[in-house]
């Protein structure tokens, strides 16, 4: 950090950012808006994204495999796996769901494995934003957040007015979290300050009326930005115009979350919270299947932020089957018998 | 230039999922002759290979199950067509496993083709003598069909190492079930050879799993699984079988205990019908 402090003492008062604040709070607010000088035009915010230092490729997917290498056994598998399943967004994003269907995962939500109710509950359901009302419905009294897809997911190909109504609308049906995604047209062909104010817009819109506002998620698709620069600059661009949450990806391409574009992402927000004080959240989703892969992704976690992070409200999954696998592994665990697909629901 | 060869040792594999992975832990065995000369070294699965043996065959199940019984045995009866191909090969390993003659083993080696041959044909036939339309009193046709029982563990015979095997492995697999063998402790090398035979037959990656090692370490754990539905105790001695069937009870596994068999006589449908489920529709007739 201080490396770009130095580089862009012209560009960035870059003051000791005192109190940590989250992304989500007014102070946040605040602190973004003095960062303003490196957004004020679009030739600063490109000057800016541009200026960040490039991605050491080999060094990062290097780091994530060291980090995928860690033997976590006995007692702290099983404290992983119950933050883990308390850490999942639980998702269905298909063209076929039913309120019945949603119903019925949010019921798998608030009592993840019947046969033992000290699992955790979930952390949000994750739907489409015509399901939210169902979801909010199925989901009263239980503490489960209810998240919404919103910008005409996933391609994110409409007009502004369009995707803002859509993100207006899942506030007004009850929406706790909103997930947009950028404008990956825009920002690869070098757009950023129509990316930038698109986001903002969007955070502007999750305002609920009683002045609260719903947490704003803001999907990159990763898969889709081609480069670890790319990766990185997005990250920058999206806590910049004021995301609580940045999120790997859709779930709806080849590529998904990988561990080295997430551990991009988590030093982006380490770096970003050095810079400015604002704690910002993650999200990989999409591919994450396996109670392996998803504490490779909590070691990551724990070794690039601190176990500030590992907590829901900062580190989430999105995912649908690996609720499964982790509540298999969690029964072998009490009973030392493997389990299998047949003691799960399926969804 | 030396006429000398340098010696090209065999590194027997596991077979898991249709592929040839060494053991997760890392392990091997020495795997010796009748004679105590040492043979190769086999690996020495651990309960992880087990585990990961029993996702595979899952995940082969629906496929296998649902394939023809016509598919099924143009398939077994393709395996019995490599095993003759590599007739040599199975010879030398069971004469040098079970301290046979050239002409004994061979003559062992023929018992276990046609073995193999004999249960191909039976995998569309079974059907007709475990399944029945049932007589009721009411306008319907009453069906009993056989289906497969799932995902079925198998320890198979330490004696026989070759015959016993295909004896215990053919039945299983014939009628749609997929199988996770535990070989013959001290002498594995036909069944991981049997291995690189299945991955050549157009058999699905996954439908027969051949683990080498200890049947008394990797039993209890395949017993206990909950995904597995049914387990052959034929190779476990009388101690570990009892021990292995309380475990099993507690999914409700389908359990064959171990008995005296004499390999070389003719098996009987037996095996074949202690592996299946029947499946019993009522449909109404049109009138």
């Amino acid at each position: 950090m201080r490396r770009y402090a130095r580089r862009y003492a012209h560009l960035v008062t870059m003051q000791t950012p005192g109190p940590i604040t989250p992304a989500y709070s007014p102070q946040a607010a605040e602190r973004l808006a003095s960062m303003a000088d490196v957004t004020a035009s679009d030739a600063a915010l490109r000057r800016f994204l541009h200026g960040l230092p490039g991605v050491d490729a080999v060094g990062l997917e290097g780091r994530a495999a060291t980090l995928g290498t860690r033997s976590i056994k006995t007692t702290a598998k099983a404290y992983a796996i119950d933050l883990a399943i308390s850490m999942i967004d639980l998702t269905t994003l298909e063209g076929a769901d039913t309120p019945g269907k949603v119903r019925a995962l949010c019921a798998k939500g608030v009592n993840p494995d019947p046969t033992d109710r000290t699992t955790p509950k979930v952390a949000a359901i994750c739907v489409y934003p015509d399901m939210v009302e169902t979801a909010k419905d199925a989901l009263a009294g239980s503490g489960i957040h209810v998240a919404s897809v919103a910008t005409a997911f996933p391609a994110g190909r409409a007009a502004l007015p369009v995707k803002l109504a859509d993100t207006a609308d899942a506030v007004a049906a009850g929406a706790d979290e909103i997930d947009m995604v950028i404008d990956r047209g825009a920002f690869l062909s070098g757009r950023y300050m129509r990316v930038f104010e698109e986001i903002k817009a969007v955070k502007a819109a999750c305002a609920r009326p009683d002045g609260s506002a719903a947490h704003l998620k803001v999907i990159f698709e990763n898969g889709e930005l081609s480069t670890y620069d790319n990766i990185r600059r997005a990250s920058w661009l999206a806590m910049l115009a004021g995301a609580d949450f940045i999120k790997t990806s859709t779930g709806k391409v080849a590529v998904n979350a990988t561990p080295p574009n997430t551990l991009l992402m988590l030093e982006a927000v380490r770096d970003f919270r050095a810079a400015t004080g604002v704690q910002v959240g993650v999200k990989p989703a999409g591919g994450i299947r396996t109670t392996k892969d998803a504490i490779k992704y909590l070691v990551m976690v724990n070794e690039t932020l601190g176990e500030e992070w590992l907590t829901p409200d900062w580190f989430r999954f999105g995912a649908s089957s690996l609720l499964n696998d982790l509540l298999m592994q969690r029964q072998k665990l009490s009973t030392g018998r493997y389990s299998g697909p047949d003691y799960v629901t399926v969804d | 230039m030396s006429d000398a060869r340098l010696s090209v040792f065999k590194t027997y594999k596991l077979f898991v999922g249709g592929k040839f992975p060494r053991s997760e832990s890392g392990r091997v065995y020495e795997v010796a002759d009748s004679k105590g000369n040492w043979l190769a070294n086999a690996p020495l699965a651990s309960r992880k290979d087990a585990r990961d043996a029993v996702v595979a065959a899952r995940k082969a199940f629906g496929g296998w199950a649902g394939a023809t019984a016509y598919n099924r045995g143009q398939i077994l009866y393709r395996i019995a067509e490599m095993l003759e191909g590599r007739r040599e090969q199975f010879v030398r390993e069971v004469a040098e496993a079970e301290g046979l003659s050239k002409s004994k083993a061979a003559a062992v080696v023929d018992a276990a083709i046609d073995r193999w041959v004999w249960y191909a044909g039976w995998t569309d036939k079974i059907g007709q003598i475990a399944g029945a339309a049932n007589p009721v009193a009411g306008p319907y046709f009453n069906l009993s069909t056989t289906e497969p029982t799932g995902v079925v563990a198998v320890l198979a015979p330490q004696d026989s190492s070759f015959l016993g095997l295909v004896s215990v492995l053919a039945p299983v697999i014939a009628t749609g079930n997929t199988a996770v063998v535990v070989t013959s402790e001290k002498s594995p090398l036909p069944a991981l050879s049997l291995g690189e035979v299945l991955a050549t037959s157009d058999l699905p990656g996954g439908v027969v799993n051949v683990l080498s090692g200890k049947a008394a370490e990797i039993g209890p754990h395949l017993a206990a699984h909950s995904d597995v539905n049914a387990i052959d105790l034929t190779g476990a001695d009388a101690e570990l079988a009892t021990a292995l069937e309380t475990a099993a009870a507690d999914n409700l596994k389908r359990v064959l205990r171990p008995r005296d068999e004499d390999w070389s006589a003719d098996p009987g449908t037996d095996r074949l019908l202690t592996f299946l489920e029947t499946k019993t529709v009522w449909h109404p007739i049109g009138v």
